[in-house]
């Protein structure tokens, strides 16, 4: 890493319960109580899941999503260390943060929405594994990085229980931590794509391409730095702390290359294919297709000039609504655009979307508590810290 | 004369397999091809079958008849591929066979000792029919000899025992209750296994590649633990029926002649015995009387013929002890719930929930941009006051 002189990270400090991690507790626990409900009786028991969807939104959003959306500690990684961007170091941990609960939960996510969870060890174990499938390989992959990624963050619990010694340890073996944690992402990102391939002509031509891996890819690296932006923009709001617009706003140039890059990819494969032709008719998924790729055109509107980089609104609204794209990406992709035959139909219950609402109150409260008691987000030294949340 | 008839015979052996068989060269060897496959060997044993049929020294059979009703040997008789008396005849030297036989009284039982004692331990003895064993055996007697003398005598320097049809088998329908003249099979009365070919009569082939099957390899094919060659018993009539699906569907008929029999359904209802009766009846059907014609194919269920136990024991309307899969009490549902809709509160819900994070998100970015404002206007200031100061001095 190049040269820079960041200020060290530090606790923010205040109060663990406010008005915020009261509701994300309120529901966590009831995506217990729906969970608790699912191992009693079953996926039938609290999901709209059936024979022609066994995937939904347990599938489609805590773990396809999900792990996107906690792309950012690999991006912001991969843009330091690999890209040797030393001057974003200061957003790594706290995205590192980000995606340690977003792979995690991830995980957690498909056990979940396992019908026979019990079984669940069987796609690693040699002898049931089957190694040629994208599905293993997904598997794999992801329990791997969750690994990896504890111990990339390991340093931050380190350094507040003062285990200097094992602090050292980790710190040996970093380099190569890092490395696997660039190298995996990418692996099982461009996999969940790869994983629609399969399904062949069920999925929508607008998304059936050999393409997808690049796709799921790339949209992955971009939403992480969208991600980052959002994150930051909302922690600084919440704990009263200044933007750091002078990394901001570099960053979010960084992110438009992606997302250009995305695009000329996205819709090359669609005009090569010639399936850009089935984006005029008039159906649901040409419909879908479309409010997707707005939202992944916007950002260029939103923060296509210098001046409207530099307001933290517009770095806001930007990653914001290209987090919606992404969700819109994968969601049109896994389920909107899947035909499986006549008759089949899928909309999640209120308990499965309950049960994803309380996933993501998880990664927000865990958020709070870390960055409030651990050393994660840079010391701010004029800011009163953690007057609200 | 006695010469001359030996080298007559001699003659009638030299002249090549095909002319002596009455079929052509092709249809032979399709024959013996047929007869592997029965057998379930792979190709290369056809031709070593080949071989074997076409030596000239046929081997010797000696063909006992006891308390039957010489069905094995008429349903051999009707076997037509080719037809088996030519076979029976040409391939193996039947040297004993009471229903065959054109000699008669002393003649033939002298020709029967002659025949042992020519071919001493290299004859093939065939056993048809049930033999007595109460009161020594009286009840059957062939030339002053009771049947249990006869057997033990002809066994004793026999190359193999075989057992053909059910009475010879275990005892069959002789020894059906009260079993008057203690009627029992053959291995009883040996004291030792004998491969048994059982049935009611039995598949005419079946004997035959038993019979081939050791002019060719010189053994035995392998049996189960009642003596039956594997090669046609090891399977339940049930697992191979054209019925099955209808068994599996729950379609029954459940008396002869209502609408379920006449459509072809299941015959378990009205006592078929298939799903405990290891035969190969539905792959190569009963006898040789063409497609489709075995019992559960012409709409009566199995007896059971083959089976110790339950042919000739077992009541024929009484249900069978299904041997691999009991049906189940209950079938799941084939029509399968194909997903529910959005409903109107899950519909809500996921609105409500879009519409809060797009409220909350507009709110934060409009505040965002105010303070970011505000932060400009102030800079501008700070800017216009630095520039007057910098211009006062």
């Amino acid at each position: 890493m190049s040269a820079h002189v960041h200020a060290a990270p530090a606790p923010v400090g205040g109060r663990l319960l406010n008005a915020v991690s009261f509701v994300c507790a309120v529901l966590i626990l009831s995506a217990f109580a729906i969970l608790a409900l699912r191992f009693w009786g079953g996926l039938g028991a609290v999901t709209n899941l059936n024979d022609g969807y066994p995937w939904g939104i347990w599938v489609v959003g805590d773990v396809v999503i999900g792990s996107a959306f906690a792309c950012g500690g690999f991006s912001v990684a991969m843009l330091v260390y690999i890209f040797n961007k030393g001057e974003y170091h200061p957003l790594v941990r706290p995205a590192l943060l980000a995606s340690l609960f977003g792979y995690s939960l991830a995980g957690a996510g498909v056990i979940f929405d396992l019908g026979r969870y019990w079984n669940f060890w069987h796609i690693l174990w040699p002898g049931y594994a089957s190694p040629n499938s994208v599905m293993f390989e997904v598997a794999a992959c992801i329990s791997l990085y969750i690994l990896v990624m504890w111990l990339e963050f390991s340093p931050t619990f380190f350094e507040k229980f003062g285990w200097t010694n094992a602090q050292r340890k980790v710190g040996r073996a970093m380099f190569f931590l890092v490395g696997l944690g660039t190298v995996l992402p990418m692996m099982h990102q461009s996999s969940l794509g790869s994983m629609l391939i399969v399904f062949g002509t069920q999925l929508h031509p607008l998304w059936q391409t050999m393409a997808l891996p690049a796709i799921y890819l790339i949209s992955a690296i971009t939403i992480g730095y969208a991600v980052v932006l959002f994150e930051s923009c909302v922690a600084a709001a919440g704990y009263r702390r200044s933007i750091e617009m002078h990394l901001l706003t570099p960053l979010s140039k960084v992110m438009l290359g992606m997302l250009g890059l995305y695009l000329a990819i996205r819709f090359g494969d669609l005009i090569v294919r010639g399936a850009i032709a089935t984006a005029f008719e008039p159906t649901l998924q040409a419909f879908m297709f479309w409010l997707e790729s707005i939202a992944f055109v916007l950002p260029f509107w939103i923060l296509g000039s210098p001046a409207k980089r530099a307001n933290p609104a517009n770095l806001f609204v930007g990653g914001a609504v290209l987090m919606i794209a992404g969700i819109l990406l994968r969601v049109n992709s896994y389920l909107i655009g899947y035909q499986t035959g006549d008759g089949w139909s899928y909309f999640p219950s209120i308990p499965e979307m309950m049960v994803t609402f309380g996933m993501f109150a998880i990664e927000v409260l865990a958020y709070i508590v870390i960055t409030r008691r651990f050393p994660v987000l840079p010391r701010e030294d004029h800011a009163p810290a953690g007057q609200a949340a | 004369m006695h010469h001359e008839l030996k080298e007559l015979a001699e003659a009638w052996q030299a002249r090549p397999v095909e002319e002596r068989l009455g079929m052509s060269r092709r249809g032979f060897m399709q024959f013996c091809a047929t007869l592997a496959t029965t057998l379930g060997l792979p190709a290369t044993a056809a031709a070593q079958m080949q071989t074997a049929i076409e030596q000239k020294r046929r081997p010797s059979v000696i063909w006992l008849h006891f308390q039957e009703c010489t069905g094995c040997t008429e349903s051999m008789l009707r076997a037509e591929h080719p037809t088996i008396e030519k076979l029976i005849l040409d391939i193996i030297s039947l040297d004993y066979h009471e229903t065959l036989c054109a000699a008669a009284g002393h003649q033939v039982e002298a020709a029967r000792r002659q025949a042992m004692a020519d071919n001493k331990g290299k004859y093939i003895l065939v056993i048809e029919g049930a033999i007595p064993t109460k009161e020594d055996g009286i009840y059957c007697k062939v030339g002053g000899q009771t049947a249990i003398e006869m057997t033990r005598e002809c066994a004793a320097d026999a190359a193999a025992v075989i057992a053909i049809g059910s009475c010879a088998s275990w005892g069959g329908m002789p020894s059906t209750g009260p079993n008057p003249t203690g009627a029992t099979g053959v291995a009883e009365v040996l004291g030792k296994p004998v491969v048994t070919i059982p049935g009611c009569p039995p598949n005419p082939y079946n004997f035959l590649a038993t019979v081939v099957h050791f002019l060719s390899f010189g053994s035995l094919p392998e049996v189960d633990h009642l003596g039956r060659p594997k090669f046609a018993y090891s399977r339940l009539i049930h697992e191979n029926c054209e019925r099955r699906a209808h068994f599996d569907a729950g379609r029954f008929a459940m008396e002869f002649g209502d609408e379920g029999h006449r459509k072809g359904y299941c015959l378990y209802k009205l006592g078929c015995k298939g799903p405990e009766t290891y035969a190969n009846c539905p792959t190569i059907m009963f006898g040789d009387a063409g497609a489709g014609t075995w019992p559960v194919g012409c709409g009566h269920p199995c007896i059971g013929c083959t089976e110790q136990g339950v042919g000739f024991q077992k009541p024929i309307h009484m249900l069978a002890k299904v041997k691999n899969v009991e049906p189940p009490a209950s079938y799941p549902s084939v029509g399968e719930p194909q997903g529910k809709g959005a409903s109107l509160g899950s519909a809500a819900v996921l609105t409500a929930v879009a519409a809060a994070a797009a409220g909350a998100g507009a709110m934060f970015a409009k505040n965002l941009g105010k303070s970011h404002a505000e932060q400009q206007a102030a800079k501008d200031k700070d800017g216009k006051q630095d520039n007057k100061a910098a211009g006062r001095e």
